[in-house]
């Protein structure tokens, strides 16, 4: 009787562990089977690279490059302002704070990881989109709004990630760096941040693929108009927000070429997987 | 203070090294300022738009009460749970107790689940919708988004319960066994009791990204702000305050009540994190 409720519980143990590898496979396949066939009619080349989207035109145009290139910049946007502000934070939080102070820090940092991206979008809304229209004119939703934005949603994950890789380097290269004369600032940013090096690169990768993958907070805040960028000052629309936008009422070729965009953020997210798989095989 | 001269003598010759420092400063005030001021700016705003008649049953367009999606989330947040936590934990248990090292199944149950994890959630939205609302047929409906949910936060409860069995040692499953107790008996009443805070510090955090997600429910859940309820109550559409938030900002007529909403949203969202770090403390002193 034990040994027959053994095995029975090794299988259902069993089926539990696939799970993850039935869902990717359902995944993978039910936005291939329906999104290439939207590719082929369309023709690969006109989707990926025609510069229009006009679904609803009497000749629809279903080139998406428009968003493609808007993802890019918008996620390019983030990096080059969240990076460097979580890095040097994540040297605040292993290099410079005090333990007492590091107690409060670390939870706030945990909480900014928290917040819904509804909130921060409707924070951006309110005060992000007002401060930029202002500021620099315009209608306010554009493409620097969603990338400030961006760049405070991906702190935590650089904070956190960075400094553990800052916290790994061992304590030798930095007591190394003093005895040879160097100033604790020139021993941190120029010996154990090198060291840190492959750490980092997974924490920006990680953000990258976070960036690329938000959806409503970019919504809010990015202007969504379905054309090539203009300038940093004007509205842009990137790929997940053109599926969440015109999702609810499209039919026919224009929902499978949503699906299809979908397979498109799909594959650019496994590109960015593997990336970071390789990053991670570098570090061991 | 003698400290302090001799860093601004320092400093004085290495002008590179100021101003590194003061980035670093800056930096860090930015982060944690940017925190407040969010937390502060929507609490300001939100705190006194909130009135009683946002918590009265029925959903209108006078009283835009956020009752039905708030009930809606827990009903969303229970289901997603009694989904994904078993079997979260059931294949962290194979991966830990049964499986050979060196497998080669284990390797891609690891390589799939790191694939979840990083999948946007509006990819999770579309799939649920071809899939449970489409193809299985559930329609729109609470059980389609509960099911959506509950994949996205599957790599999450493996992880964390994964890492709370891993740090059971040995030696207990030993002890175990040299009373004569059989595996299965040793994984229920050994190793599964010493890692429940692990495994349940994991939950919370999946709590915390269920009642945050949008993106993945608009297409799945729908956006009906009505309680579910009733026989069919599985299969009714619902919206959860996540997508209730949006709706309202998107909409922009009930600037005070997303306000509040979002008030509503924050607190729920601290406690949350505020809860996970309790236990997370309570197991490091174990």
């Amino acid at each position: 009787m034990t040994k027959y409720k053994e095995t029975i519980m090794k299988i259902i143990f069993f089926i539990a562990a696939i799970t993850s590898i039935v869902s990717v496979a359902l995944i993978c396949l039910f936005l291939f089977i329906n999104g290439i066939p939207a590719m082929k009619k369309i023709g690969l080349f006109d989707f990926l690279l025609g510069k229009t989207w006009k679904p609803n035109n009497a000749i629809p145009a279903y080139g998406i490059f428009p968003m493609i290139v808007g993802s890019i910049y918008v996620t390019a946007g983030a990096i080059v302002i969240g990076v460097p502000i979580g890095l040097f934070t994540a040297m605040f939080m292993a290099k410079y704070c005090p333990k007492r102070l590091y107690g409060i820090l670390k939870p706030a940092i945990d909480l900014l990881a928290g917040i819904p991206s509804v909130v921060y979008g409707f924070f951006g809304l309110v005060v992000l989109v007002p401060f930029i229209r202002n500021t620099f004119g315009g209608t306010g939703s554009s493409m620097l709004t969603a990338s400030v934005l961006l760049g405070i949603m991906i702190l935590p994950t650089i904070i956190s990630v960075s400094e553990s890789a800052i916290r790994a380097v061992p304590a030798s290269y930095y007591e190394g760096a003093l005895a040879l004369g160097a100033s604790h600032e020139r021993s941190i940013f120029f010996v154990v941040l090198p060291a840190a090096k492959s750490g980092i690169m997974t924490a920006v990768v990680l953000c990258i693929g976070r960036a690329i993958g938000e959806t409503m907070a970019v919504i809010m805040v990015a202007g969504n108009q379905a054309r090539m960028p203009e300038g940093i000052f004007k509205g842009i629309r990137t790929l997940t927000a053109n599926i969440v936008i015109e999702m609810g009422y499209a039919a026919n070729l224009h929902r499978e070429a949503l699906i299809a965009t979908a397979v498109v953020l799909f594959v650019f997210i496994l590109i960015i997987n593997v990336l970071l798989s390789l990053v991670k095989r570098r570090i061991n | 203070m003698e400290d302090i001269k001799k860093r601004l003598r320092l400093y004085k010759n290495n002008p590179l090294s100021l101003i590194l420092f003061v980035l670093v400063i800056l930096s860090t005030v930015f982060t944690i300022g940017i925190l407040l001021f969010l937390i502060g700016y929507i609490m300001f705003k939100g705190i006194p738009n909130i009135r009683l008649d946002l918590f009265e049953w029925e959903y209108n367009s006078v009283n835009v009460s956020l009752m039905p999606a708030l009930i809606n989330t827990i009903l969303i947040t229970i289901i997603s749970l009694l989904i994904a936590t078993p079997i979260g934990i059931f294949s962290s248990i194979y991966l830990i107790e049964y499986a050979k090292r060196g497998n080669k199944l284990v390797a891609l149950i690891k390589l799939t689940a790191e694939t979840l994890s990083g999948i946007p959630s509006i990819v999770y939205g579309l799939f649920g919708l071809l899939f449970f609302v489409t193809t299985l047929g559930w329609g729109m409906s609470l059980l389609a988004g509960a099911f959506t949910l509950s994949i996205m936060i599957l790599p999450l409860i493996m992880r964390t319960s994964e890492e709370a069995l891993k740090s059971v040692p040995d030696s207990y499953r030993e002890g175990s066994y040299g009373l004569g107790a059989g595996k299965l008996r040793t994984i229920f009443s050994i190793v599964l009791p010493s890692a429940i805070p692990g495994i349940l510090s994991g939950v919370i955090l999946g709590i915390g990204r269920i009642v945050g997600e949008t993106a993945a429910l608009i297409y799945t859940a729908g956006t009906v702000a009505e309680v579910a309820w009733g026989r069919d109550f599985l299969f009714d559409s619902t919206r959860t305050l996540s997508v209730h938030m949006y709706a309202l900002a998107s909409e922009g007529l009930y600037l005070n009540q997303s306000y509040a909403t979002a008030v509503v949203l924050l607190i729920i969202v601290i406690v949350i994190n505020w809860f996970s770090r309790f236990i997370a403390k309570k197991l490091s002193k174990v």
